[in-house]
């Protein structure tokens, strides 16, 4: 009866881990609702802000933003990346570093500098270990991302861009498709293309005769207000995104592991019950012998 | 219509209001200023305050903001709103502190880029996901 006791502790064990599992999915799942409710109110402040970009993009001929303006050679690249703080949710992070770095791989083959900008800690303790240049990161960000919080990192990126040190942008995050389903992207963030402003303009049959706005104070720093604002609504977006997508990845894995954990504990369970039967099987037929040699 | 405009005011985090309005009047950076429909297009930014709306058949309704942008179109206004106080000065302490906090993460990595390893490590994570994929399906 050796074996019983230790399968007994095994199976105690297991079903310890099962509750575990099964709290952090049912957190997962409360949390999952609440993300997707995040990323849903968000949307509205970029399609506005699109909008109005352009609008401006169209109207505007007196001065034209960096941002929109397409550079000839590329030399260096900016590239920020989404990840997730904790770990435990699948291969969310997985998936969208490797597609990270593959296409990083291919750039540096063609002799482009990379800087990377991290949100999130996995994404940062994974570019810290290979040895990739990191230049801004935010880290900690909790369940509710915080615009405060994102503002200076993507300043960095943005500066980087006015002042000449990249010449492109992307960022990579997973997008949330549903709950079942995300999908890691890469989103070419600037120049700001010109699909990502048509987007929004179908079905709105203006007249493109040659308006302006009246700007005060004056166009210039309104204008680079509005892109900054544009941009960083664009992160921010990829942030709740990526943080819907990470609640949905967690809720699923943990239910997975509480399955798991399931069987598991059915197998054992046959296994105990097996030895325990073969144990009184064993002992009857003993007194059975015992009586019959009396 | 020409008595009314469409009026949204979003934030980043959230949708604040939207909906058909008469007037308008809003903290912009050169001073207040009152919209009525038909308005020149118009793009400013604007303070933290009060913006007062008039909607047709109701009260004056006021509402916070602390501060963005204003858009001005014939019969459609926006308003951005921030979400965080906004300055120059705010946002360049951030950036140096995101800056600063990677430096120091960046402090005992090693020199080059490599990517071998990379592949290495997220083929191994792969690998294992794939490997419990596939126990799953067997068990079941």
């Amino acid at each position: 009866m050796a074996g019983s006791r230790e399968v007994r502790n095994k199976i105690k064990s297991v079903k310890n881990t099962q509750k575990i599992t099964r709290a952090m999915e049912m957190v997962a799942a409360s949390k999952m609702r609440k993300a997707q409710d995040r990323m849903k109110k968000a949307r509205p402040y970029g399609e506005k802000i699109r909008n109005v970009a352009a609008h401006m993009s169209r109207a505007n001929t007196e001065y034209r933003h960096p941002f929109l303006i397409e550079r000839d050679t590329v030399k260096r690249i900016g590239i920020i990346i989404v990840t997730s703080d904790k770990g435990l949710c699948g291969g969310l992070n997985t998936n969208v570093l490797r597609k990270a770095i593959n296409q990083m791989k291919a750039w540096q083959a063609e002799g482009e500098q990379i800087e990377v900008c991290c949100i999130g800690n996995k994404g940062l303790g994974f570019m810290s270990r290979i040895g990739a240049n990191v230049t801004s990161q935010v880290i900690g960000l909790g369940d509710a991302p915080d615009m405060t919080r994102l503002i200076g990192a993507v300043k960095v990126v943005l500066d980087g861009y006015t002042q000449d040190q990249f010449d492109r942008v992307y960022v990579f995050y997973n997008r949330f498709i549903n709950t079942m389903k995300q999908e890691p992207v890469m989103e070419q963030l600037l120049p700001l293309t010109d699909e990502r402003m048509q987007k929004e303009e179908q079905g709105n049959d203006k007249p493109k005769a040659s308006w302006d706005y009246i700007y005060e104070p004056e166009a210039k720093s309104v204008i680079d207000d509005i892109m900054v604002r544009y941009v960083e609504a664009l992160i921010y977006q990829a942030v709740t995104e990526n943080m819907a997508s990470e609640q949905s990845a967690r809720m699923v894995a943990m239910k997975a592991a509480s399955d798991n954990a399931g069987s598991v504990i059915d197998e054992l369970t046959l296994i105990y019950n097996k030895s325990r039967q073969a144990a009184i099987t064993k002992e009857l037929s003993e007194i059975v012998g015992g009586a019959a040699a009396v | 219509m020409g008595t009314i405009f469409h009026l949204d005011i979003v934030s980043a985090e959230e949708s604040i209001y939207s909906g058909p309005v008469e007037f308008l009047v809003a903290p912009a950076q050169m001073g207040e200023v009152g919209i009525y429909p038909r308005h020149t297009p118009m793009l400013t930014r604007i303070k933290s305050g009060m913006v007062r709306i008039k909607a047709q058949l109701k009260e004056e309704e006021l509402i916070y903001v602390s501060g963005g942008m204003l858009e001005v179109q014939p019969d459609i206004v926006t308003i951005l709103a921030d979400t965080a106080v906004r300055s120059h000065d705010l946002d360049e302490a951030k950036s140096i502190e995101a800056k600063r906090a990677a430096e120091e993460a960046m402090k005992n990595r090693e020199s080059e880029l490599d990517y071998a390893k990379a592949q290495a490590e997220l083929i191994e994570a792969m690998a294992q996901l794939a490997a419990i994929d596939k126990l799953r399906k067997r068990g079941h």
